[in-house]
């Protein structure tokens, strides 16, 4: 056992970093609630830079254009995407179809849909919820009969994320109507433009906007099917697992915190700065042990090299959602107080060299900006407003001195 | 011990939900959302004729009486999201009116007031370290026969729609608090709206060298403390009035869901899961209720209510983030959807929580009652 990164995937985390601070400008960076078209386009082409330095499919095979490296450098990667708030792009079809395909694709499926995946240049979205089926996905009633070489798809999915930028759409459907639930379902690739497709819009409250998606007498043809028929439901539980261990989300959220305790830092209640509060520091203490908890089960679980259906990792992913709704969603919604017309949230500065953070025990701590030596400094931008502190306990008021940055 | 309301207020919750279902269906806070709008006109200019505005207010001066109508009213209001100035305008300040005016002060604001032709607005927070309600940094140095203003509030609330300002500032003697009237037109103010959740409305006001006279100071120079500290007492709770609506809708929302929406071949309700994410609230929804009409029928009586408003805020606000949690655990992958209203609720829950005082700040005031 040894619970912390290799020197040499220390060094690639800070490469990726500073590569990533470097692209992506402020106004490109993603927050909660502020998704735009700009923001997805280029994260579309970051992809593909990265790509070209050949980190984007860093921890696949090298057969399939991958770097040849571990789940822990994808882990990274991913990891930094979302700590630098780029747009996500491409999380599907990197994350769960190919690594299906690479599983249980044929050869020709392999050849066909891996390499634009490496090279950054395809969508994915993944129709598997259908409006009786959550939880219980295996009780899905969409649809897939075979009729001569191709299948036809009937029926609706729900929550289709990322639809409106999707080649594709990695599903799941009913191939046996008979079978006990859970063998009678397949799993396909289908084009999303293909006659029958429709979607109605769905916006989510965080800015992006999903989809329900109708089937009706869509043909797919035979080579659609990924894998064995009927076996789909095993199938796609493993990549589940992919999705459940990723790292992203749990960066995002991890920025989010970061970023908070900065605020805490720097900004005082009754003369004294919020950090020194016990209410606020036990908080924060705490919410800081279960990400290093967190983390550290994200990556306990991609590491295992063949995640099973039924492991823990499913209490795993239900955490990392928990934890975006506690310091992301929550703290923000508490009185954003940013006046209108400032679209950006705040940026810190580029690191200085030298200035990231050993990560400690392994716990992901991501490679940190804005810190100059061993004093934080608060940078906020005029006219930014007062970051929410309510949801810890505390009404607001910023530090002195910023009364001037918050008028017109 | 009398846990009931009269037969009189019974009836005006029924006439309250009736008029609020018809009239304020979550299909029009949504419009007013979407317009950009904090509130309707003609829902206020109704809700006024009905003499909500005044429920707890004299009736020498329009009102009609009593804080315990004032609750059955809030609950209603929490619970269909009726956007409004009520709690700034008719509760904070028409409360500060009756405190700290005097006859005549009283007798000019109170009746537009109560028949919702002015809307007034509580200027109290700053940007600034300190709480404002120690020393607020905002000074009326006197000027001529009267005051000239200057500093800056935040927070405001329906600020852009007020037509007065009840001030609170610094004057001569530095550890008061004066209150001054300040008419929203007057020159040297500056409003300027902040970007918020939930529609709700919020500005920064400037006051610069604004000028008002002797007259517009309620209740004497240096002494608006109390009556400050009183009034928002009565905010709080009227506040937690309305969080014990909504956290009582949310229970039987997702109550009803759950007794609908079908996985594994049962009703999610059949899940312990599911129970006791229902039970929790339904038994802090309950906990935070009795604790704010203690608090109301309290302060109604003139009786020392201060630790039992900080337990009910303290409890309203644990039972609002359980009620967010419970709703959105609940629905599940729906309500995070813009066309589900699970997020109207829980964005109003966090305001509200945020609002006279999260929730530390009347556990550490119900540790310091205790004596610790
Ligand atoms: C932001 C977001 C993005 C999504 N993106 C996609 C996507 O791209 N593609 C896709 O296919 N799906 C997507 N989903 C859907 C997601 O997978 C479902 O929301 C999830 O499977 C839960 O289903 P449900 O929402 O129908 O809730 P339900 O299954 O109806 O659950 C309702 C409640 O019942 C509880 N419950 C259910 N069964 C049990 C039980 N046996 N015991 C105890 N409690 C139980 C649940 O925990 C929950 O509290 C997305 C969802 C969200 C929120």
């Amino acid at each position: 056992m040894r619970i912390r990164f290799t020197k040499e995937q220390q060094e690639f985390r800070q490469e990726v970093s500073a590569f990533l601070e470097a692209e992506t400008p402020p106004e490109r960076r993603t927050i909660y609630g502020e998704f735009s078209e700009e923001k997805y386009w280029f994260g579309r082409a970051l992809a593909r830079k990265l790509a070209g330095k050949g980190w984007l499919t860093v921890g696949w095979p090298k057969e399939y254009g991958g770097g040849g490296k571990t789940f822990i450098e994808q882990s990274i990667l991913d990891e930094q995407i979302g700590y630098h708030r780029v747009q996500r792009v491409g999380l599907t079809g990197l994350n769960f179809a190919g690594p299906a395909i690479m599983k249980f694709g044929s050869e020709e499926q392999k050849s066909r849909f891996l390499p634009p995946i490496a090279r950054g240049e395809v969508e994915y979205c993944q129709g598997f919820t259908e409006p009786n089926a959550g939880s219980d996905l295996a009780s899905l009633e969409m649809q897939a009969r075979r009729d001569g070489d191709s299948y036809v798809l009937n029926g609706s999915k729900m929550f289709t994320s990322y639809y409106a930028h999707a080649d594709y759409i990695y599903l799941l459907a009913r191939t046996d109507p008979h079978a006990p639930k859970h063998r009678g379902i397949s799993l396909f690739i289908v084009e999303m433009s293909a006659p029958g497709v429709s979607t109605r819009p769905l916006p989510y409250i965080n800015g992006e906007v999903a989809a329900q998606t109708f089937f009706d007498d869509v043909r797919a043809p035979a080579s659609a099917l990924v894998g064995e028929e009927n076996r789909g439901w095993y199938h796609a539980m493993t990549t589940l697992d992919y999705e459940r261990a990723g790292l992203e989300r749990y960066a995002r959220v991890r920025r989010a915190f970061d970023d908070f305790v900065d605020f805490c830092r720097g900004s005082h209640y009754d003369g004294k700065p919020l950090s020194h509060d016990p209410v606020v520091r036990r908080k924060l203490a705490i919410l800081k042990v279960g990400y290093g908890g967190l983390g550290l089960a994200l990556l306990e679980g991609g590491v295992d090299a063949e995640p099973r259906p039924g492991s823990q990792r499913g209490g795993v992913h239900s955490l990392s959602l928990r934890h975006t709704a506690e310091v992301e969603i929550r703290p923000r919604g508490h009185g954003d107080t940013r006046p209108t017309g400032d679209p950006h949230p705040p940026v810190r500065a580029c690191p200085p060299p030298g200035s990231h953070r050993r990560s400690q025990q392994g716990e992901p701590a991501p490679a940190r900006r804005g810190h100059h030596g061993d004093t934080p400094q608060h940078h906020r931008p005029a006219g930014l407003g007062t970051p929410p502190v309510a949801a810890y306990g505390l009404r607001l008021h910023p530090s002195p001195g910023d009364a001037e940055t918050l008028g017109p | 011990m009398d846990f009931a309301f009269t037969q009189a207020q019974e009836m005006l919750r029924r006439s309250a939900r009736d008029f609020l279902e018809s009239n304020c269906p979550t299909a029009v806070v949504r419009e007013l959302e979407a317009k950009g709008v904090p509130y309707s006109a003609d829902l206020w200019r109704r809700v006024a004729d009905m003499g909500w505005l005044g429920v707890a207010l004299p009736e020498e001066h329009g009102g009609s009486g009593d804080i315990m109508d004032q609750m059955v009213l809030a609950e209603e209001i929490g619970r269909a999201l009726l956007p409004s100035p009520l709690l700034t305008s008719a509760v904070t300040c028409g409360r500060l009116l009756l405190l700290a005016g005097d006859p005549s002060q009283r007798a000019a604001l109170l009746p537009p007031l109560i028949r919702g032709q002015s809307v007034m607005s509580l200027a109290l927070e700053e940007p600034g370290a300190r709480s404002p309600l120690k020393h607020p940094s905002t000074t009326a140095l006197r000027h001529g026969e009267g005051y000239l203003i200057n500093g800056v509030k935040a927070f405001v609330p329906y600020a852009s729609s007020a037509d007065v300002f009840i001030c609170a500032v610094r004057s001569e003697d530095p550890q008061g608090i004066t209150l001054a009237l300040v008419e929203s037109n007057s020159p040297g103010v500056a409003v300027t709206p902040v970007k918020s959740i939930a529609n709700f409305p919020q500005a920064l006001v400037k006051f610069d060298n604004v000028a008002v006279g002797e007259e517009k100071v309620l209740g004497g120079a240096g002494k608006g403390r109390a009556p400050l500290v009183e009034a928002l007492e009565w905010a709080t709770i009227v506040q937690c009035g309305e969080m014990v609506g909504r956290g009582q809708k949310i229970l039987e929302m997702v109550v009803d869901y759950s007794k609908s929406r079908v996985q594994f071949g049962r009703p999610i309700g059949a899940f312990q899961a599911i129970q006791h994410q229902c039970a929790d609230l339904q038994v802090a929804v309950d906990a935070a209720r009795l604790l704010t009409y203690r608090a109301a029928s309290n302060l109604r009586d003139g009786l020392p209510s201060s630790q039992e408003i900080a337990m009910a805020k303290a409890a309203a606000n644990e039972m609002s983030r359980l009620s967010t949690v419970a709703g959105h655990g609940i629905y599940a992958g729906v309500s995070y959807t813009l066309e589900h209203d699970m997020r109207l609720y829980s964005a109003r829950n966090m305001l509200a929580e945020a609002g006279m005082g999260a929730a530390a700040r009347h556990v550490d005031a119900i540790a310091g009652m205790m004596g610790l």
